[in-house]
């Protein structure tokens, strides 16, 4: 998609007045040189100093009106550029809010945060300056060159000459220097992978006496890093002086030829025209000149924004999946969630992750999922809030399609605690309090007890105990409590923990599970889980394997009928036979 | 980055340090401040002569001219540009070498530093400083440090060369020339004063954008359930608004400074052009003195504002050298020499009244005195959070004891060295630790020589041989850290790596907590063939796995409370006791 199209009609406008802003500016800067050249003639005729401080006047009043115009074409330009990255922001902020968890793994998340941090400032420096340069050197050169027009036919030669000189340096170095400045950022992530990994791995590093191995490692990224900077940053060198050489030397053979041309002239009144022809001239051809520089600059800063500009546009105009319906009240059944043969698939993939699913959950049972390590259960879970939605078959939440509930409206009557716990910055009271319309203080307390968080959070400061940016401050167990703290806070109709009580030692983990037991009742729970004695009391217990529902029944009945339930069983119990 | 981070502590201790460490590259970067002060002295020559040429051919306006003269001069400033040009290439070149070379030898450096520091650092400091220190303040010193010398330098010499040369030229418009140029600096700076406060209201606003962004991204899934997206909204758009006025702000009054310095030379140039040219009407100076004039004011305000933005960029350098340097100087293990030699142990492990504490005035473990004999299996166990992994900090030397010692077929570990000790064991950790490489690279890691079959036999032992067939590519297949590998799959690779060392002993540190009970017994099966005949540490949250054990220390609170076998603990009805209860109960109520 193409973000300018983002831009309002107020914004174009804007844009117009910086292009003539912008043209005003440069023209009351080729203004100046004509006011010297005028000046130089009444020095030359003996003008008064009247006449002389007249054009000087004239002169401050351009110099003026130039930096007026520049300061509002820079000003609407920054102005045009801020408004710019703000839609950019919201657009993809709103749109990523929108995305379902297939999106996100679409794009990844670090990804997704470049996108919309970096890559917007990337595009916000572009229109406030490039933009302004890409007006400004065609219409620079234009005047520029209308005004020297009139030169003589010597000048423009060696003028050409050394523009050319320019051009082919400048085409020669940027064709050089972009891939290396594109692979600039590339093993700057190979560098910083490998210092990451150095210290993620510190403690097998250090088992393992692999330092040096782990040395070597940084050491070829940081030659490759080194070596393509260097070759960069070494052409560049090359290239500035260059230009500021041939400017330089420009003017010293203008003014050679001058001499030549006024020497070579007949009257005195034609010399004097060739003089100050020539002090006009070697100020604007500098003009030129400097404008075939700037191009460059824009040709480097253009193609890093348009990247940026595509991986923008990439995440705004992607179609989300999960839209939503009208439903917002359920239906008065007693089934609350039934999976009539749902399948789902992940997109691109050739296999079902879970095939065939066909279960009813009553309300207020509990059900628990068990299987192993990719055997589908999370996915299954993920589909009761439409964090997929299934590839064929359907679910049902309370006697109607879970596709024609609002999102908002379904998801309000799910608590789910996550896998990979979640937390937010900010105080327990916000982490615990998330999602719960109406919450109090009671309530927060309340669903801390439960999930026996109480305890720690009254040893720091209560409700106010803070946490850090994904929960760094607290330990695995402590997370998995907070997170089924906010689901229990809603109290909503139905649970869902995924594997919420891995990390929780046995002890925590019945206590837990007998405070949930209690308060609770009356609501659906879905479980899932590893280990066979959180799940053991479940009402029923569905087993999956490889996608497919293998087991569906009590405890007990499993371990009399489904092979793999008693497997998992018997290892996990093997230490109860010692009792 | 925090916005004050810009600051240093110390300027000139930060730069003294700066120059001590770039030992090597000290005549390189003399050279460049000299090839620096030379070449700004020459392009400031330039229009001396242009005036001298112009003056030669508006002589001949009137009278003959004397154009071998004005070829000559010409020639000369070719010649001064030309060498000038040469000069700032070689400059720029020898400055992009230093900045560059200096760079890497910290990337390097800090590198390095990380594999000789205590492990103490790491468990304290997060990893987000590290890295920055790493990569964001490497990347200031590698791009500005040099930059910045040379700008001071040219910018010195140019104000200083060109106040002379115009004093040498004419007093009366030197004195403007200057006022015009301390006049327009002041203004300058006091814009730029108020940019710098708008700038950084940008970064703080960037910064709080950046947080909100990655918390309310990598927690997608429960914002959606949540519906957290309207109160995130609502945050988002005040942190939006407030980044879209100061990037409006900062963007629109850094360009007026860089159109002031336009129009304060453009006024300069006025100025002197008018005054210049009733001087010359006056007849006290020639026309070629108002030429070379005009040009000296553009170079000698351009001198002031390189010179201030040389300044700021000086001390950002500063700042992150200091901080770079802090981590640099941080106190590093002490280096041993081998004294004895130890390649290989009988396992015969000995806890010799032990006292220990991560703060040294709170002892978690207090005399404590084990004996652990050869193929023994000890397991350590007790709720998340009771200090499990401190026994084996200090058993692999990655602390310290404070009092007591710990031996290896007696001989006492602080005997040997570090390397020596950690060589003794193999270590399998909860959280498997894979890097970008290839499955075989992986696996192999740090040891020599091993051969294809000895990586068959490992990997059929640890059940890894199914999954590398499967591969396209077998070992070499390139492994992503978040690839699709399974748990169990990453902690099977874990296994074998510590297994093809043959290590005399082993340590397990929950090695197999985040797997589900089937993919258990399978590694379970390949660290007890592991752990067959050598002395074991595991760390274990499932009972299950270690009722086996030899010995079982018991953990509470960062302390050992209970030493023993299974069947004794049980009897004793204390914490272990508790501890399996909970993990078998299948509740009941």
């Amino acid at each position: 998609m193409n973000i300018l199209s983002l831009l309002k009609g107020s914004h174009w406008a804007l844009i117009v007045a910086m292009g003539v802003f912008i043209t005003i500016q440069v023209w009351f800067d080729l203004e100046i040189p004509g006011y010297m050249s005028r000046i130089t003639v009444l020095l030359n005729s003996e003008g008064s100093p009247d006449a002389i401080l007249n054009e000087g006047v004239g002169m401050i009043f351009c110099s003026i009106g130039s930096v007026l115009c520049s300061i509002a074409a820079g000003g609407v330009a920054a102005y045009v550029a801020s408004e710019f990255a703000k839609i950019l922001r919201k657009e993809q902020f709103k749109k990523v809010q929108s995305f379902s968890p297939e999106e996100m793994g679409r794009f990844d998340i670090y990804s997704l945060i470049t996108r919309s941090t970096n890559d917007v400032t990337q595009v916000q420096m572009a229109v406030a300056r490039t933009s302004q340069l890409v007006v400004k050197v065609p219409v620079m050169t234009y005047i520029a060159l209308s005004k020297i027009a009139t030169g003589s036919w010597e000048w423009t030669e060696v003028s050409a000459i050394g523009i050319i000189a320019i051009i082919i340096v400048q085409i020669f170095s940027i064709s050089y220097v972009i891939p290396r400045y594109r692979k600039v950022q590339w093993y700057t992530d190979g560098m910083n992978r490998t210092v990451r990994e150095g210290m993620t791995g510190v403690r097998v590093i250090r088992a393992f006496n692999a330092q040096e191995y782990q040395n070597k490692k940084a050491d070829d990224a940081n030659d490759a890093l080194t070596n393509n900077n260097l070759y960069a940053s070494r052409l560049m060198a090359f290239t500035r002086p260059f230009n500021g050489v041939v400017q330089n030397i420009l003017t010293v053979v203008i003014y050679m030829i001058g001499a030549d041309i006024i020497l070579a002239s007949a009257s005195g009144e034609d010399a004097l025209l060739v003089f100050s022809n020539m002090v006009v001239f070697s100020s604007y051809i500098l003009y030129v000149v400097s404008s075939f520089i700037l191009l460059a600059h824009v040709v480097l800063g253009l193609p890093r924004a348009l990247v940026s500009a595509r991986r923008i546009g990439e995440v705004i105009g992607t179609e989300t999946v999960v839209v939503g319906g009208s439903r917002t009240e359920p239906e008065d059944t007693d089934v609350c969630i039934s999976f009539k043969d749902a399948s789902f698939r992940y997109p691109g993939s050739s296999n079902d992750c879970i095939s065939g699913i066909t279960f009813d959950v009553r309300k207020g049972e509990t059900v628990a999922i068990v299987g192993q390590t990719g055997s589908g259960k999370t996915t299954l879970v993920n589909l009761i809030p439409r964090l997929f939605d299934v590839s064929s078959g359907s679910v049902e939440v309370c006697g109607a399609n879970i596709k024609e509930y609002d999102l908002d409206a379904l998801r309000s009557m799910i608590g789910y605690a996550t896998q990979r716990p979640v937390l937010f910055s900010g105080t327990a009271r916000f982490n615990i309090g998330y999602g719960t319309e109406g919450c109090t203080d009671e309530k927060v307390w309340d669903a801390a007890k439960v999930a026996c968080i109480d305890g720690f959070l009254e040893s720091k400061e209560g409700l106010d105990t803070v946490i850090e940016q994904v929960g760094a401050n607290l330990s695995g167990g402590q997370r998995q409590r907070i997170s089924l703290a906010r689901a229990v806070c809603k109290r909503p109709e139905i649970y869902i923990f995924d594997d919420t009580f891995s990390a929780l030692d046995f002890k925590t983990d019945s206590e837990v599970r007998r405070n949930l037991k209690a308060s609770t009742k009356g609501s659906t729970k879905i479980i899932v889980s590893q280990r066979i004695s959180t799940i053991a009391d479940a009402d029923r217990i569905i087993v999956l394997s490889d996608g497919r529902i293998v087991g569906n029944g009590t405890h007990q009945e499993l371990l009399r009928s489904c092979e793999i339930y008693r497997e998992m069983a018997a290892i996990q119990e093997c230490g109860g036979d010692t009792e | 980055m925090k916005s004050d981070s810009k600051k240093p502590q110390d300027l000139k201790q930060a730069w003294i340090d700066i120059f001590g460490y770039i030992k090597r590259y000290r005549i390189m970067f003399l050279a460049t401040a000299i090839m620096s002060a030379v070449a700004s002295m020459l392009a400031l020559l330039g229009p001396y002569y242009l005036s001298e040429m112009t003056d030669l051919i508006q002589k001949g306006l009137s009278e003959t001219m004397d154009i071998d003269s004005v070829k000559a001069i010409g020639q000369t400033l070719i010649l001064i540009y030309a060498v000038s040009g040469i000069l700032t290439f070689l400059e720029n070149y020898m400055m992009a070498t230093v900045s560059q070379r200096s760079a890497q030898m910290f990337r390097r450096d800090v590198s390095r530093k990380m594999n000789r520091i205590p492990l103490r650092y790491f468990d304290q400091s997060s990893k987000g400083d590290v890295m920055s220190r790493v990569t964001n303040d490497v990347d200031v010193l590698g791009t500005q440090m040099n930059q910045c010398i040379g700008s001071v330098v040219s910018a010195i010499t140019t104000l200083l060369v060109s106040v002379v040369l115009m004093l040498f030229m004419n007093v009366i418009l030197t004195a403007l020339a200057v006022a015009i140029a301390v006049l327009g600096f002041l203004i300058i700076k006091l814009v730029a004063k108020r940019t710098q406060k708008y700038f950084r209201a940008q970064q703080k606003d960037l910064g709080a954008m950046n947080g909100l962004v990655e918390e309310q991204y990598s927690g997608h899934s429960v914002v959606t359930i949540y519906a957290g997206q309207k109160e995130a909204m609502e945050r988002f758009d005040r942190i939006n608004d407030s980044l879209g006025v100061s990037a409006f702000r900062s963007q629109f009054l850094g360009g007026i400074s860089a159109h002031l310095n336009g129009l304060i030379s453009n006024v300069g140039y006025v100025l002197i052009c008018v005054a210049g040219a009733m001087l010359y009407m006056s007849g006290s100076i020639t026309f070629g003195v108002v030429v070379a004039f005009m040009i000296y004011v553009k170079l000698f305000t351009g001198g002031f504002s390189q010179l201030s933005y040389a300044i700021v960029s000086m001390q950002s350098v500063a700042a992150a050298a200091e901080r770079v340097f802090t981590f640099l100087n941080y106190d590093e293990m002490p280096r041993e020499e081998e004294k004895i030699h130890m390649d290989t142990a009988e396992g015969l492990v000995e806890f010799k009244h032990v006292t220990f504490g991560y703060d040294p005035d709170r002892p978690v473990i207090r005399d404590f005195s084990a004996k652990i004999l050869p193929g023994q299996k000890v397991a350590i166990v007790g709720h998340t959070g009771a200090g499990k992994t401190t026994l084996i900090n200090l058993l692999m030397r990655f602390y310290e004891v404070d009092d007591g010692e710990i031996t290896i077929d007696g001989i006492p570990i602080k005997e040997l060295t570090r390397d020596q000790v950690t060589a003794l064991f193999g270590m399998v950790l909860q959280e498997t630790w894979l890097f970008e490489g290839t499955l075989r690279e992986n696996i192999v890691f740090n040891s020599k020589g091993v051969t294809e079959e000895r990586l068959d036999e490992v990997c059929r032992a640890v059940g890894l041989h199914h999954f590398v067939e499967s591969l396209p590519q077998g070992y070499d297949t390139p492994i992503k850290d978040n690839d699709s590998m399974s748990a169990g799959q990453r902690q099977q690779v874990a296994i074998a790596r510590a297994m093809i060392g043959d290590p005399s002993m082993i340590i397990l540190d929950e090695a197999t907590s985040s797997v589900d009970p089937l993919t258990e017994r399978l590694i379970k099966e390949a660290t007890d063939r592991m752990m067959d005949r050598r002395t074991s540490f595991v760390i274990a949250h499932r009972l299950s796995t270690i009722v086996d054990a030899d010995m079982i220390m018991v953990m509470k609170d960062g302390e050992v409370v209970e030493v023993g076998r299974h069947g004794d603990l049980l009897r004793r009805g204390g914490v272990y006791s508790d501890l399996f209860r909970s993990q078998f109960e299948v509740s009941s109520d």
